[in-house]
Order: structure tokens, then sequence, then C-alpha cells
């Protein structure tokens, strides 16, 4: 058969799909089930760094341990109270994509940059025992180049900021990318995040902070849009309209 | 040609990103850490290799009419599967290239090495050559990268080889390292060592 | 509409494709040693750029995303792995009937773009922007201005580029650095100019 035929031609076609299909899909579906794992898995080491429940080096088996202390409760951001969702399966990113489930954030509110967010949020209580040790929200907003995404960790009073850390971001690396940098998310423990009137105050600043300003974190060398970023989503998952409801109705002890 | 000559000549002599002009694109994307550009050389020479070697495998079947085509579904497959399988194994690794593993699909190296070499040449001969291609390309990944990670961020895969001051070192990471057009100088002064030591690369001034 | 403005201007300068991203090089270095075949080759990009985002966009949003074909009636399928493969898939394609279009219809544009209408399937500017598409999650209407804004961008800089080397000809360069070694340093030279476009928040 000549190679130019038009048979010939369609039978190279299609047995080149079927055996690239067959070679592709195989892999996909075999692997699919790693995949899933690997991300949710760091996901979750993420939130136990940040925390300081286990360190960067944590094998499988010490997260899934030490994730035991956490428990996941999904929130309803407007009014601040837990909703009955199974936290489980409720994905907040999805979510905020869905129009029947997210809420669109005014222009002038919205200091991470995100238009949208889910209505329910997630919230990872970190227990001792019984009592609450630590309150761990997601928390995302733009950079320069990409959205960021992370967790904000406060101690149990709930101004003190115990750590940030982000899980997914496409900044410089070197430069916005430093918001890995162990040395500068360990700039944010200790800190405080709201002001007397409650208001979120927290700022990265330009260059190094004063020693004892406990309002502000040293800004990212060469990355101010990075830094501005920083605050403006940790300032906006705090305010009224994000955790901020809950964090009030946590505080006067109505949950 | 030998086998030796086929593996070893896209080294220096016929180097695809400084003579060629070939797959420039995602090398200089890549290039600010060390790690992931090893990553993405043995991605490379993976998916160059196995390309070269099943479109010589079926060189005499292909119709010309489809020829492209043919070749576009076989190294999208491949580097499809290469993706997947770096998503399931080496996830942050994975997570830091995003878009630039896809794009090894239409990184020319590839394409303009199935299409030149082993659409005319054996099974072997073709695998051999696309593993040469595929160093040819590293060796110029590695160059940059080994600069642009040591003075960027004064660091060689992840250790601290200059400590930078915010680290409590003494080194001032340059940052325009980290920056990409960096990678072009870099590249621009490979090509110009490499040519001052192999003069008939030079180009005629027209 | 100035969100769509903004998300232009954006595509052309601040995201450019070419000169932030580094994507379509190899055609890009290879193609602007003159400015009017540069010129052919933006005009190109431009067109296919347009084109395919906005079709990968809708294969996307309806064929391959989770759940994407609840409106066939089917629940809970992710072909999202084979992104790469239908959006290079549809980036051939449309190539292809491009050029049956405009040998058949408009002989002159087909004669201008000659051989670089082919040579656009694997410039990697193209599935990269309809990769960038997909992360961003545009819409549809989103997707048609980045398309047009990023082939733009694409174009001025391949035309600036092209406009320098001629400028070149009559400059005395190393023998060693000839050709594409300064061509290479010339480009990373632009990319720095590019850079300050970077801090424009729009």
């Amino acid at each position: 058969m000549s190679n130019d035929s038009t048979s010939k031609t369609l039978i190279v076609a299609t047995l080149l799909c079927v055996i690239c299909s067959i070679v592709v899909s195989s892999t996909a579906v075999q692997l699919k089930p790693m995949q899933v794992r690997n991300k949710k898995l760091d996901i979750k080491k993420n939130l136990l760094v940040t925390a300081g429940l286990v360190d960067d080096s944590a094998e499988e088996k010490q997260i899934v341990e030490a994730f035991k202390a956490v428990e996941t409760k999904v929130v309803d951001l407007e009014t601040g109270a837990y909703a009955d969702i199974d936290p489980e399966s409720y994905d907040a990113r999805k979510a905020a994509k869905n129009p029947k489930l997210n809420y669109k954030i005014p222009a002038e509110k919205d200091l991470a940059n995100i238009k949208s967010r889910a209505k329910y949020g997630k919230v990872y209580l970190i227990k001792d025992g019984e009592t609450v040790k630590n309150f761990v929200f997601p928390v995302h907003g733009k950079g320069l180049w990409s959205t960021m995404y992370g967790f904000l960790v406060l101690e149990n009073d709930l101004n003190t900021v115990k750590g940030l850390g982000f899980y997914e971001h496409g900044e410089t690396p070197g430069l916005g990318g430093e918001v890995d940098n162990p040395n500068w998310k360990a700039n944010w423990n200790g800190k405080k995040v709201f002001n007397d009137a409650m208001k979120p105050v927290i700022k990265v600043v330009k260059g190094i902070a004063e020693e004892d300003a406990k309002y502000k974190i040293d800004g990212l060398s060469g990355a101010t849009i990075t830094s501005n970023g920083v605050t403006g989503l940790v300032r906006y998952w705090l305010s009224e309209n994000a955790f901020g409801s809950f964090i009030k109705k946590y505080k006067a002890g109505s949950i | 040609m030998s086998l030796k000559k086929t593996l070893f000549d896209p080294l220096f002599e016929n180097n695809p990103i400084a003579l060629q002009i070939l797959g420039i694109c995602s090398a200089l994307a890549v290039t600010t850490k060390l790690e992931s550009v090893l990553v993405m050389c043995l991605a490379v020479i993976v998916v160059t290799a196995f390309s070269n070697l099943s479109v010589s495998l079926i060189r005499n079947h292909v119709p010309s009419s489809i020829r492209i085509i043919v070749m576009m579904t076989i190294i999208a497959s491949l580097v499809i599967v290469t993706d997947q399988i770096l998503k399931a194994f080496v996830y942050d690794v994975a997570k830091s290239m995003s878009v630039y593993i896809g794009l090894i699909i239409t990184n020319c190296i590839v394409m303009g090495r199935a299409e030149a070499y082993a659409m005319k040449n054996g099974p072997i001969m073709a695998l051999v050559d696309g593993i040469g291609n595929g160093i040819g390309y590293s060796v110029v990944l590695i160059f940059v990268g080994i600069f642009r990670e040591l003075f960027g961020s004064g660091k060689l895969l992840g250790y601290n080889i200059m400590t930078p001051i915010s680290e409590g070192g003494w080194y001032q990471p340059n940052g325009m390292a980290l920056l990409s057009p960096s990678a072009f100088f870099l590249i621009g002064i490979f090509i110009w060592i490499l040519r001052t030591v192999k003069k008939d690369q030079v180009e005629s001034s027209n | 509409m100035e969100h769509y403005l903004s998300l232009f201007l954006k595509a052309v300068f601040v995201e450019n494709l070419a000169l932030s991203f580094f994507l379509g090089m190899c055609t890009f270095l290879a193609v602007s040693k003159k400015v009017k075949t540069s010129l052919g080759l933006g005009v190109a990009v431009v067109v296919v750029q347009s084109i395919t985002i906005p079709v990968n966009n809708l294969l996307y949003n309806y064929l391959l995303k989770e759940n994407a074909l609840t409106w066939a009636g089917v629940q809970g399928v992710d072909l999202s792995f084979l992104g790469l493969i239908s959006y290079i898939g549809v980036i051939a394609a449309m190539v292809q009937i491009l050029e049956m279009i405009l040998d058949k219809f408009f002989p002159p544009l087909y004669n201008a773009l000659g051989i670089f209408l082919p040579l656009i399937t694997v410039n990697c500017a193209i599935l990269g922007g309809s990769l960038f598409m997909v992360e961003r999650d545009y819409n549809f209407a989103e997707s048609v201005v980045f398309g047009v804004g990023s082939g733009v961008g694409w174009a001025l800089a391949i035309a600036a580029l092209a406009g320098i080397r001629e400028k070149m000809k009559y400059s005395d360069v190393p023998e060693g650095l000839r050709g594409l070694g300064i061509t290479f340093i010339t480009v990373g030279l632009m990319a720095l100019g590019f850079l300050s476009f970077s801090g424009i928040q729009l």
C-alpha cells in the first residue's frame, strides 16, 4: 500500500490516536490518586508547618498524626456562626467560582484584590485536649504575578500572630518568592493584628520595621508589590467582610 | 556518523541552543534554581529521546500529509505522561515549574530533531541523537542555572555557598540575577565563549 | 469596560509574552532580522492567538474542566489531563484552516505570511497563552481580550527587536558575539526595559 493513499493515512492516524490515548489515559488514571494525595498532603503540611507543629522535613506519617489535633469547621462568613457543612468535602476555592456559593466583594472592601470569595470559609482549630490552642485561617490574595494562597495562624487570644505561610504562589523567585523564606516568616511570630478598635492594622512595611513595632513586619526587599499584597490579603481576611465576624463572635463567647 | 559523534556533537559542536536556535523559551524561565533546571533537563532528555525513537520506528509508515500532526501527537502524549509522573512523584518541583513542563511540547528541540533527524535515520541512532541533543540543551541550562542561583541567592541546590545578609551572612544577593533578563546575558556570554574557542561557528557580518 | 481595557494593556505591556515570560523565543530570535518579515509574523501571531485562546476557552469550560460535562448530563468527569493535547490539536487545526481560508480568499495576505503560518504551530507563545488562560480562569470575554492583547504584545516586541537589529548592522560587534550572541544580549536589555512596566497596577 502506498504511504500517501487515503486509506493508509486514515489507518495510521487511527492507530496512532488509539495507542496514544491508551498510554495517556492509563497513566493519568493510575497516577491520579497519588497526585490528589500529594496535593492534599502538601496543603496539610503547610498548615502544620505554619502552626509550628511539624517541621519542613516531616514525613507523611507525622503529618497525618499531627493533623489529628486539628479540628476543621466551616464558618458562614456573613454571620460568623458555624455552618452545617461537612468540612471534608467542602472546597472553598471551588465555591468562590460558583455563582451560587460565592459572594462578590464590593471594590472598596476588596483589599486582597480577589473580586469574589466563597460564602462559607474553613477555620482550623488546633486543640490541646479540649482547649483551643491556635486558630488557622486560610487566606489568599493577589501578589505581583499570581494569587497567593496560604494560612494565617493566630494564638488563642485571636490577636497575636503565631505564623503566616503560603502553600501556593507564583511570585518572582528570590524577590517576591521570599514569602517562603523561613527567616522572613519568623518575623510574624508575636506580632498583633488588631488595634484597640478591632480593626486589622498589621502591615508589611518598606524596609526594616522598628524593633518593638507590634503591628509592623519587615518588607521584602525588591518586592514592594508582593509585600503590599500580603498586607492587603491579611487585612482583608481578618476584616468584618471575611473572618472578622467569626472572630468577634468567638471573643464574645457566643460560639 | 558514529554513535559517539551523534551523542557528543550536540554538546559543543552543534549545540541546539547556541547554534541551532532551538528550545530557548523554556530555557529561560526555569533557570533561577539549579534544582528545577535539573528536573527540566531530565524531562527534556527523556521526551526528546523517546519522541525520536518512536518517530523513527514508524517513519516508513507515516504519510507526509499528516506528518506534522503525527509528530505533535506523539510528543504531546510523551509530555503529558512526563507531567503526570512529575506531579505524582516530585510534587514540590512540579509545582514550581507550573506551565513550563507543558511547554516542552512546543520546545522546538523535540520537534526539530524529530523532523530533521528521526524521520531519516534508524531507531538506535535517533535515540542517541535525542539523548545527545537533550544533553546539549542541558549544558547551557545548567551553566545559566549555576550562575543565577549562586549570584541571585548565594546558594547552590538550596545549600548556602555564600550566606546572604538576610540569613546573617555577608553576601548581598544580586537581585538582577534572579530576573529573567540575566538569563539572556548569560546565554549571550556562553555563546561568546563558545565561539571564541570554536572560531568556525562565528557568523559572518552581513 | 474598564476591566477589559486594563486586561488588554496588561497583556500587551506588563505581562508581555515575549519579554516577561519569554515565550515564542525561537521564532523571536530566528525571524527578527528584518522589520518587514517580523511584522508579517507578528500579524499572523495576533490572528492565531485571538482565535485559538477563545476557542480553547470554550473547549476547557464545556469539555475538559472538572464537571464541565454537566450540560451533557454527565457528572463528575475530570478530563483536564487531556488539556495539553487538545489545545495543541486546536492550534494545529486552526493554523491549517486559517492557511486554507487565506489561500482561497486573501491571496495577498497569504503570500505575505508565507512560511510563517505553519511555523506558528510550534510557537510556544500560542500554547503558553492558552495555558495562562486556563490557569487564570478567564471567562469567554476576558479570553478574547487576552488573546488579542497577548498577540499584539508579542508582535510589538518582535517588531521592536527587528528594528534594533537592522540598526545594529552599522555597529562593530566583537567576532564571537556577532549574530546570535549580541541578539541575546539585546533581548536581555529590552526585557529589562519592559520590567519597568511590572510595577504598574491596573
